[in-house]
């Protein structure tokens, strides 16, 4: 009987195992194909093998170097427009969201389901005004533009961080009331350092929704020197897809590296993110 | 001796800032009238023009006029700049009438302590009540306007576009004018033969999809987070890490690298399905199996987020109850069965339906990995594998087919939002939100 139970064990490891490393192998391999995708010489999509027989790093060299194709232009205006995103929507999202979530004042829960139903309307419905707005404010294809558009539309998504502020025990901020500080310095001092996996949250997923996005970026930037680069890489992609398929991958390689490299890092943030917003709902 | 609170008030409301002057508080008083002045500036001139602008949709279209011996092209209104203006100033116009009230409630108010027999306050004493007592208001005060001016002001925009006729050909400023049409649009978009049958085969579409794609990153989240969370598992921290990497990498590089994996012709999919002497498949240019392809591909998408919502909740259930599971002999099936499948569904029901609402709008897949197509000869503007969103982007920005777009947005916003609202009434958060400190 023991036996029994112990070979049952042992064949239920295996086959967990075996779909474990099943699993693993699709979730990886997109991404190794690409990464050696990038190092085969020659452009075309069809490769005998996967592991390319030589390796080379002419592609990596031919996107900054490719005059018709600016993607060293591209990545420094991709890097502005998310890192000046990710600056004012934190500061909007956290300023607000923890007025919301500490405060109770006339117009609160009105303002918080008026949030809500905000961000039910698919989000480019509202397009063509900004457009027309930006048309005639003078921002067309500027990178201003870009960044108060998403700026102005984090605070719709800020639902989790409200959830976070609320987990905060009042009487923490009570307390420092009491002994005379004002509004600003108890968030300055005592909640701003509490918050600390919560701004990692918000700063990294504005930084990426900033990085690639390409609906928005792609009807605001007309001229290619101005465009970022999820635009570059879509009209890429879309224009010449078989022919210079390895070019493609060495810009997607060189796009994904930070992005992932982030998350991969600051993981745990992100689980805590994720999971805080699921329990409030 | 209630004179004084009856005075200001009066002030005010003949010009801002007037009563505060009266009240003695200076600095605020001049404040307020050079906020006064600036609107009578802009608003004198243009109100008038903003709503004969929204009502009219103007009248005068783009002509030829003889000018002496030249023939000129004299400009018509256009109509949806006028639209949009007339819309901001009558923002603007409401963000004026909140200060004016303001002001009066504040004239009023000061006036009364002065009756009472106080001073009134100096402006640093103003100041100091604002960031305090109305600190939160202050706080909110740049999102709000970033917000009404850039979401609440185009989608209110959008509604209306959906009640004119703006569309190619014939309706497109600057050389002919847009008018009002009332229910029109949809009206045609769900009679006329054309428009209905694309847009109910694509409703279809997106229903299945949404149902399709939720349940199965929801249960494949579910599987991968048991597997490795199951018992006598070893390198627990490696398969999580390599699991999440799908959600790490950018869905915008992830999505068209599926493009060139899943390529027809090149593809090294269909290149190992010829290996195992298979024949190649269409993925992405035949109508079903491209239906197949974005579901699987949504799933190598969407599974890592579902993994680690469904880890965190594992986590968070008892041990105790597995104890006492134990003790009654239960089996591993009936421990899944009776305690943690109940104890994952019931805390991830509302994730459950947000997800669902997500993946109606779920327009990157759809988009950057099969634009929709293959297309659909009897469609108007749609492909197979349209979803609503992606459609409504083609018929912004392709076919400007604004008003039939905005209508299709309004639809969708009907359909999330009677989801959301029910979810989110039902979550913890919205029913206890005050019990938690």
């Amino acid at each position: 009987m023991k036996m029994g139970r112990k070979s049952g064990t042992a064949l239920r490891l295996t086959f967990s195992y075996i779909i474990l490393i099943l699993i693993a192998v699709c979730a990886l391999y997109p991404a190794v194909w690409v990464l050696l995708s990038s190092l085969r010489p020659g452009t075309s999509l069809f490769s005998e093998t996967l592991i390319p027989e030589k390796f080379t790093f002419v592609h990596y060299k031919e996107l900054f170097t490719n005059q018709s194709f600016k993607y060293g232009v591209w990545y420094l205006n991709t890097l502005k427009i998310a890192t000046l995103t990710m600056v004012f929507s934190t500061i909007l999202v956290t300023l607000s969201m923890y007025a919301l979530s500490r405060f109770r004042f006339r117009g609160r829960k009105s303002s918080l389901t008026l949030m809500l139903i905000l961000g039910m309307f698919p989000g480019f419905m509202s397009m063509i005004a900004i457009f027309i707005v930006l048309l005639q404010l003078n921002l067309l294809d500027t990178h201003a533009a870009l960044i108060l558009v998403y700026s102005a539309g984090s605070v719709l998504g800020g639902f989790v961080v409200k959830g976070f502020y609320d987990t905060i025990p009042r009487s923490l901020d009570e307390a420092a009331r009491i002994d005379g500080a004002t509004h600003l310095q108890v968030f300055l001092k005592i909640m701003l350092p509490l918050s600390k996996p919560m701004l990692t949250y918000v700063a990294l997923t504005t930084f990426t929704g900033a990085w690639v996005d390409f609906i928005f970026a792609r009807l605001v930037l007309r001229s290619k020197e101005n465009w970022t680069l999820a635009v570059g890489m879509w009209d890429l992609v879309n224009s010449y897809q078989n022919s210079n398929f390895t070019l493609f991958a060495a810009g997607a390689v060189l796009i994904a590296i930070p992005i992932t490299l982030l998350f991969v890092f600051l993981q745990r943030f992100l689980v805590q993110g994720l999971t805080s917003g699921a329990s409030k709902g | 001796m209630n004179r004084h609170r009856g005075i200001a008030a009066t002030l005010s409301v003949l010009f801002m800032g007037l009563g505060q002057l009266y009240n003695r508080q200076i600095i605020k008083g001049l404040f307020l009238i050079a906020v006064k002045a600036a609107a009578l500036f802009y608003f004198i001139p243009n109100l008038g023009k903003a709503i004969w602008g929204v009502v009219t949709l103007g009248e005068n279209t783009q002509r030829l006029e003889v000018v002496g011996k030249l023939t000129v092209r004299v400009a018509g209104d256009h109509s949806i700049y006028l639209l949009i203006s007339g819309l901001i100033t009558i923002f603007a116009l409401f963000v004026f009438l909140v200060i004016y009230i303001m002001n009066i409630r504040d004239a009023y108010r000061t006036g009364s302590q002065r009756d009472n027999g106080e001073m009134p306050a100096t402006f640093r004493q103003s100041w100091a009540h604002m960031t305090d007592k109305k600190f939160p208001y202050l706080m909110l005060s740049i999102p709000v306007i970033g917000v009404l001016f850039f979401t609440i002001m185009p989608i209110i925009f959008m509604i209306m576009l959906a009640f004119t006729n703006y569309a190619a050909p014939n309706h497109i400023p600057p050389k002919s004018l847009v008018d009002w049409v009332g229910f029109d649009t949809f009206l045609n978009l769900l009679t006329l033969k054309t428009w209905s049958k694309t847009f109910f085969g694509v409703f279809t579409w997106t229903i299945i999809w949404a149902i399709i794609a939720t349940v199965t990153t929801y249960f494949g989240g579910m599987l991968v987070a048991l597997l490795v969370e199951s018992k006598g598992i070893r390198f627990k921290k490696m398969w999580r890490t390599i699991f999440i990497l799908p959600y790490a990498i950018p869905q915008l590089i992830s999505l068209l690298v599926m493009r060139n994996l899943f390529n027809g012709q090149f593809g090294p999919i269909n290149q190992y399905l010829s290996y195992f002497g298979l024949g190649k498949l269409p993925w992405l240019t035949d109508p079903f199996w491209a239906k197949v392809t974005v579901i699987m591909v949504n799933m190598w998408v969407g599974i890592p987020v579902s993994m680690v919502l469904i880890m965190g909740i594992l986590t968070a259930i008892p041990r105790d109850m597995y104890e006492a599971a134990d003790v009654d002999g239960a089996t591993a099936f009936q421990k899944f069965r009776i305690i943690t499948m109940p104890f994952i569904l019931f805390s991830t029901a509302p994730i459950l339906i947000t997800q669902f609402a997500g993946n109606i709008n779920n327009f990157n897949v759809i988009f950057l990995l099969t634009n929709g197509d293959p297309v659909k000869g009897d469609y108007q503007y749609a492909g197979s594998t349209d979803l609503l969103v992606t459609w409504l982007y083609k018929l912004t920005l392709n076919n400007s087919q604004f008003n039939m777009s905005a209508a299709i947005g309004i639809i969708i916003f009907i359909i999330v939002a009677s989801l959301s609202i029910w979810s989110y009434r039902r979550t913890k958060s919205y029913k206890e939100e005050d019990m938690i400190q």
